[in-house]
């Protein structure tokens, strides 16, 4: 295969939203396609999610926001890499994601946004193809 | 999302039916069937109103009354939710079904930092009793009935329930309110939890215990199987994990010195809707019955009254997809359908944008609309429990009463649902079938129209309720001028109270009504208990 790393993934919930079945399912998803996944449980903060991704040596961090607030979240999660010298930390985003939001994300450095309901096979693939 | 799943032949004939709790159905049912399960009408079905009530807990079902409609409403500011309100007990809604947004849920006023970005988006923003005053402002509280959903803090909203209806000239035993209180299974799914478990059962049964002695008309705690099936569970899973949530509040209240027949009574359970029509049907049929058994025969709750499963069938949430957002308005009618072939007392409907957003005001009307043409032009209160008797429902009836049976039975063996939670059993439990199921709808084993099946290309823009950002202003302010111009002297004399009581281990109702009377803020009476119970360290799932 022409994936050599084992990719370490994050799979985070950021803020205090509890809905956390996409969370769970995308990473059991993860784990039986050869990724290490962590899942960093519920209520963390943007600062929390960092540390942990930091700790943990992962790859990608991979948000699961269901509430509406991505773009804030994903906003205030890049600035905080960028400013920590940590932007080589991908991140991803999944949830409830209007389609008119997705550019938005791209723009300011998403890596793949996964609306609900993304294929497993899609999201493993673009995961994938980030290294 | 959730139907069973069908294994076809070639010429695509449909050769097996498995439904989600495991029941295989066969292609015909008849009368050896029912001699199969040992059916008998008496021991299990009873005429409707009569033990075990598997056809209904009225003698006459929707004869008598037809159901109770309290669509989830409430968001933004409390202005906006009063305007919601009146809007939708004016289209002939009969009672309330109330959203608060995550601040609120998780006991943070809406100016700390945990709160940005979430004030007033998923429901209403409540920092005080005055937000609760001008939410409630010229709603009957002697007549409409209010479903408050929050959990960590319900206890904080009971009280605050109350002195609003005291500040408006109404007596505490003329309300009606009905906190959702539910905590573990928050700690299954939906994850609105804040305090570790055994401070949070107290916290419930506290609100039950005041409930019974002060509060004649509210009803404390909404059992909610319906989230854990959001989660992911299956329905025998859904019914059975939350009559073990059910006994663990028992429990605690009987080691109080209660009897459950003061209290059983005012339980009620929310459960859903959605998935195989005929394995719903089941479900609530089978769920009254073991319910009923289950009071009598564990508790020996004597008031045929204190045996009923009374609640909340409705939502259907997790049946909506994105895709073909008005195949939503379709589901929603069966789902609908469902709940009345089920005898549901009370009911609401998810609105076909759901999968998106919460509702716009239309989507939640057609909602509305949906239950109305089901109770007043099709013929669902004709006769109580139109499916009984139906070789085939029976049967399931009986099979789905020995799937939900053989669920309680597992978690009973972890040492209970306190057990089962702290150790992160059943959230794994949920959790893989919840993967299950969607590997099942990614290679289409399970069918959903329009995502895995005639799907097309471009989906059509749904309408969305916008998150407006000027809500939060308002509400800061508002709440800083209340920090400014209360009696914070009695504000730190009713929090000192509190947490007085709360290290006590009495019960911390008549100081949270105190505390809300001096307009104690939500996040200043959760701190008091965060300091004194801490917070959950929720296990791992990997």
């Amino acid at each position: 295969m022409e994936y050599k790393k084992r990719i370490r993934v994050l799979i985070a919930k950021p803020g205090l939203d509890g809905h956390d079945r996409g969370a769970k399912v995308i990473a059991l998803a993860l784990r039986d396609a050869g990724m290490e996944v962590l899942y960093s449980g519920l209520h963390q903060s943007i600062d929390q999610i960092i540390a942990t991704a930091v700790q943990e040596s992962v790859d990608v961090i991979g948000l699961s926001v269901m509430t509406g607030a991505h773009l804030s979240i994903c906003t205030r999660l890049m600035q905080t890499l960028h400013d920590k010298k940590l932007s080589d930390i991908f991140v991803v985003v999944g949830g409830v994601i209007p389609q008119n939001d997705i550019s938005k994300l791209q723009k300011i450095g998403v890596k793949g946004v996964f609306p609900g309901g993304t294929r497993f096979e899609v999201i493993v693939d673009s995961i994938r193809a980030l290294f | 999302m959730g139907v069973a799943k069908y294994i076809k032949n070639q010429a695509d004939g449909v050769e097996k039916v498995i439904y989600q709790s495991g029941i295989e159905v066969k292609p015909s049912y008849g009368p050896k069937d029912l001699e199969a399960i040992g059916f008998d009408y008496d021991e299990d079905l009873g005429d409707p109103g009569q033990y075990p009530f598997t056809r209904s807990i009225h003698p006459l079902g929707y004869r008598s009354r037809a159901w109770t409609t309290r669509q989830y409403t409430g968001f933004g500011t409390p202005q906006d939710t009063n305007e919601r309100f009146k809007y939708m007990i004016a289209n002939g809604q009969n009672g309330l079904n109330v959203a608060f947004d995550l601040p609120t849920q998780m006991g943070y006023d809406s100016d700390s930092p945990q709160s940005e970005g979430e004030v007033g988006r998923v429901g209403m923003a409540v920092d005080s009793l005055r937000d609760f005053e001008i939410a409630f402002k010229d709603i009957q509280f002697d007549r409409i009935g209010s479903g408050l959903t929050i959990n960590a803090v319900a206890s904080i909203m009971l009280a605050m329930y109350q002195a609003t209806a005291e500040k408006y000239g109404y007596s505490k035993e003329t309300i009606s309110a009905t906190p959702q209180n539910d905590i573990l299974k928050e700690m299954i799914g939906r994850g609105a939890w804040i305090f570790p478990v055994e401070p949070s059962v107290r916290l419930v049964c506290d609100t039950i215990e005041y409930s019974v002695k002060e509060l004649p008309r509210c009803n404390p705690v909404s059992i909610c199987g319906y989230h854990i099936r959001e989660s992911g569970a299956t329905p025998s899973q859904e019914v059975g994990f939350a009559f073990e949530i059910a006994k663990t509040y028992i429990d605690n209240l009987v080691g109080r010195g209660l009897s459950p027949d003061d209290f059983v009574g005012r339980f009620s359970f929310n459960l859903n809707v959605f998935g195989n029509l005929w394995e719903q049907i089941a479900k609530f049929r089978a769920a009254r019955k073991l319910w009923a058994r289950l009071l009598k025969e564990e508790y020996g709750v004597t008031n045929r009254k204190n045996q009923f499963l009374r609640g909340l069938f409705g939502g259907g949430g997790s049946g909506l997809t994105k895709e073909q957002p008005e195949n939503n308005i379709i589901r929603g009618a069966y789902y609908g359908l469902a709940a009345a072939l089920s005898g549901a007392q009370t009911t609401a409907l998810c609105s076909f944008d759901e999968a998106f957003t919460i509702p716009t005001p239309r989507a939640a009307l057609l909602s509305l609309r949906t239950l109305e043409i089901l109770m007043e032009e099709v013929g669902l209160r004709d006769t109580v429990d139109p499916l009984a008797g139906s070789y085939f429902i029976e049967t399931i009836t009986k099979e789905m009463e020995d799937k939900i049976k053989e669920e309680m039975l597992r978690v009973q063996k972890t040492g209970g649902m306190t057990k089962a939670i702290s150790s992160g059993y059943i959230q794994r439990e949920v959790a893989m079938q919840a993967y299950d199921f969607e590997k099942s709808l990614q290679n289409g084993e399970i069918i959903k129209v329009g995502v895995n099946k005639y799907a097309e290309g471009d989906q059509p823009d749904v309408e969305l309720h916008e998150y407006d950002d000027s809500w939060v202003n308002t509400q800061i302010s508002r709440l800083k001028e209340l920090r400014r111009t209360r009696d914070n002297r009695e504000v730190n004399r009713s929090l000192k109270s509190l947490q007085k009581t709360a290290k006590s281990g009495n019960n911390v109702m008549p100081d949270l009504v105190d505390c809300c009377r001096a307009y104690a803020t939500v996040g200043e009476m959760t701190a008091v208990f965060r300091d004194v119970f801490g917070e959950w360290d929720e296990p791992c799932l990997l």
